[in-house]
């Protein structure tokens, strides 16, 4: 296993000898100690390689990320895993503002709580959040399944498009043109997939979570509609 | 963008390294804040005397016949540009109406029985060795580093305001009602030094603190009458408090132990505290009031 010390290494250099990584790299797990905040940590992988931070993050930690599994063992800053493409980002602590931020792929799991604008603009990722989310959460989300198992803050869902949000506790309010919809079968089927890839799937059941989704008045400007705005 | 830290002990026994931790915590929000930088601290009360910190105009020596004039009348502690006057509270009032008349190139900047404020341009590690903060004592202390982005990089923008008697206020964000609200404010009676606007949150607070309210209840009723973007880290004479705005539009971050509450913009600063592997590490809800206080 390499252990790279961010008290001796340089944040640059750590990251470095991560992109230099072929995509099949068998030097996996890195563990990374003295983590101390830093941003940027493990940011931009693009291998198959598993990376175990053990201590808090700061910004942007896993941001990009394609391929690699991430292990935060701790609490992450803003943004963590923001636009990451695919592979897995495991926050074992509580997450900053916009976790998991336009995410294209890959999934997102923070074990705490996730604070404002969970899985903003979120575009395919599957964000799983096992306490609670904060206000403004999922705002303008367009793909991927955001899972709470705990409650949501004010405005959840604000203008979003077509992503699915699972909340099992409860939520505050719902921002302009979220509803919630019954859980059809595609939507257990996704809800199922999704906590099974988290690995709650004997922890939790599909039936305790209720869903939300867009009510598609704010698609294409109708003045029928001026009010949901 | 700018950095904020504070420190408030709840562990008496830290005392000794409050300057220290402090000055450790600011260096690091430097990255946030490198064009100057300021300190509140609160250390002892001086056997009952008022401190008054004044900003002299140019360094130590160059306001002729200051500092004997000073010393004829008070205690004075010179740290580089800054001065502390020790000095009974009743004679205050006269005191700062002579120095007004006599050297009214030098500013008030903070007073009180216990807070002592220390602002200059420069890196925040530089502008934390001129003062030698890391050799103060003291209960609580907030500290700021400024980004300046809106108006130039001048000693009188830089945090923290003073308002009020052992108040001060640090602030990250812009409000955007700041002129409506200073001209209330001036209606009631306060007084502004700049057209800064994180000076009229520290004013607001004076007036509703004046008014009766504690810290607490300030806060909250700022959040009524304050609009625009804020993470406010305030301090009194035995208090400390943080309020975010309702959308948490600036970072803050939060550790709590048996000996500390700590503030910091990022958890970075933080990092650096003793103890931190087993604080209680959490981001304050936006909205919400977070205060503490030893008196009463």
């Amino acid at each position: 296993m390499n252990t790279v010390d961010l008290a001796q290494t340089t944040l640059r250099e750590l990251n470095q000898a991560l992109h230099d990584l072929p995509v099949d790299t068998d030097e996996s797990p890195w563990r990374v100690i003295n983590p101390d905040g830093k941003h940027a940590i493990a940011a931009g992988l693009d291998a198959r390689v598993k990376v175990e931070v053990e201590g808090h993050v700061g910004y942007y930690c896993a941001g990009m990320n394609k391929q690699a599994t991430v292990v935060v063992r701790g609490n992450a800053g803003v943004g963590v895993a923001e636009n990451m493409m695919s592979g897995r980002v495991q926050v074992e602590g509580d997450a900053s503002q916009s976790a998991g931020a336009s995410g294209h792929g890959g999934l997102l799991v923070i074990a705490g709580d996730a604070s404002a604008r969970c899985g903003i603009s979120m575009k395919g990722v599957d964000i799983v959040v096992k306490g609670s989310v904060g206000p403004m959460s999922a705002f303008m989300a367009q793909a991927g399944n955001l899972v709470v198992l705990g409650g949501a803050g004010e405005n959840l869902g604000d203008s979003l498009y077509e992503a699915r949000l699972f909340v099992r506790g409860p939520v505050r309010s719902l921002g302009a043109d979220c509803i919630e919809k019954p859980l059809e079968p595609p939507d257990r089927a996704a809800l199922a997939r999704v906590l099974d890839a988290a690995g709650l799937a004997d922890d939790v059941a599909v039936e305790e979570f209720r869903l939300y989704g867009s009510a598609r008045r704010l698609y294409h400007f109708h003045v029928d509609n001026a009010d949901a705005y | 963008m700018c950095g904020i830290v504070g420190l408030f002990l709840k562990n008496e026994a830290w005392a000794p390294d409050l300057g220290g931790l402090l000055a450790e915590m600011l260096g690091v929000m430097s990255d946030r804040g490198p064009d100057s930088a300021g300190f509140a601290i609160y250390s002892d009360d001086a056997a009952g005397l008022s401190k008054v910190t004044l900003r002299l105009p140019e360094v130590e020596g160059d306001v002729p016949g200051l500092l004997e004039q000073l010393g004829d009348r008070a205690g004075v502690v010179v740290r580089d540009t800054h001065a502390v006057v020790l000095l009974p509270p009743e004679e205050e009032p006269a005191f700062v109406a002579w120095l007004g008349q006599a050297f009214p190139q030098i500013a008030v900047v903070g007073r009180g029985r216990r807070m002592e404020i220390y602002k200059e341009v420069g890196s925040p590690r530089s502008v934390a060795r001129r003062f030698g903060l890391a050799d103060m004592a003291g209960t609580h202390g907030i500290g700021h580093t400024r980004m300046a982005t809106e108006s130039s990089v001048t000693t009188r923008g830089a945090h923290p305001f003073s308002t009020g008697a052992d108040q001060c206020l640090v602030h990250n964000g812009s409000l955007s009602n700041h002129n409506a609200v200073r001209r209330r404010l001036q209606y009631e009676g306060l007084s502004f030094e700049t057209e800064n606007d994180s000076e009229v949150a520290a004013g607001y607070l004076t007036w509703r603190m004046r008014e009766g309210e504690n810290l607490e209840g300030a806060l909250r009723a700022s959040l009524g009458d304050l609009d625009g973007f804020y993470t406010f880290v305030v301090g009194t004479e035995t208090g400390f408090a943080v309020l975010r705005d309702p959308i948490a539009c600036k970072p803050a971050v939060m550790a709590e132990t048996d000996d500390y509450v700590a503030f910091g913009s990022e958890y970075r600063a933080l990092a650096v505290l003793p103890g931190i592997d087993e604080a209680r590490v959490f981001e304050p809800e936006p909205a919400t009031v977070y205060a503490w206080d030893r008196g009463a």
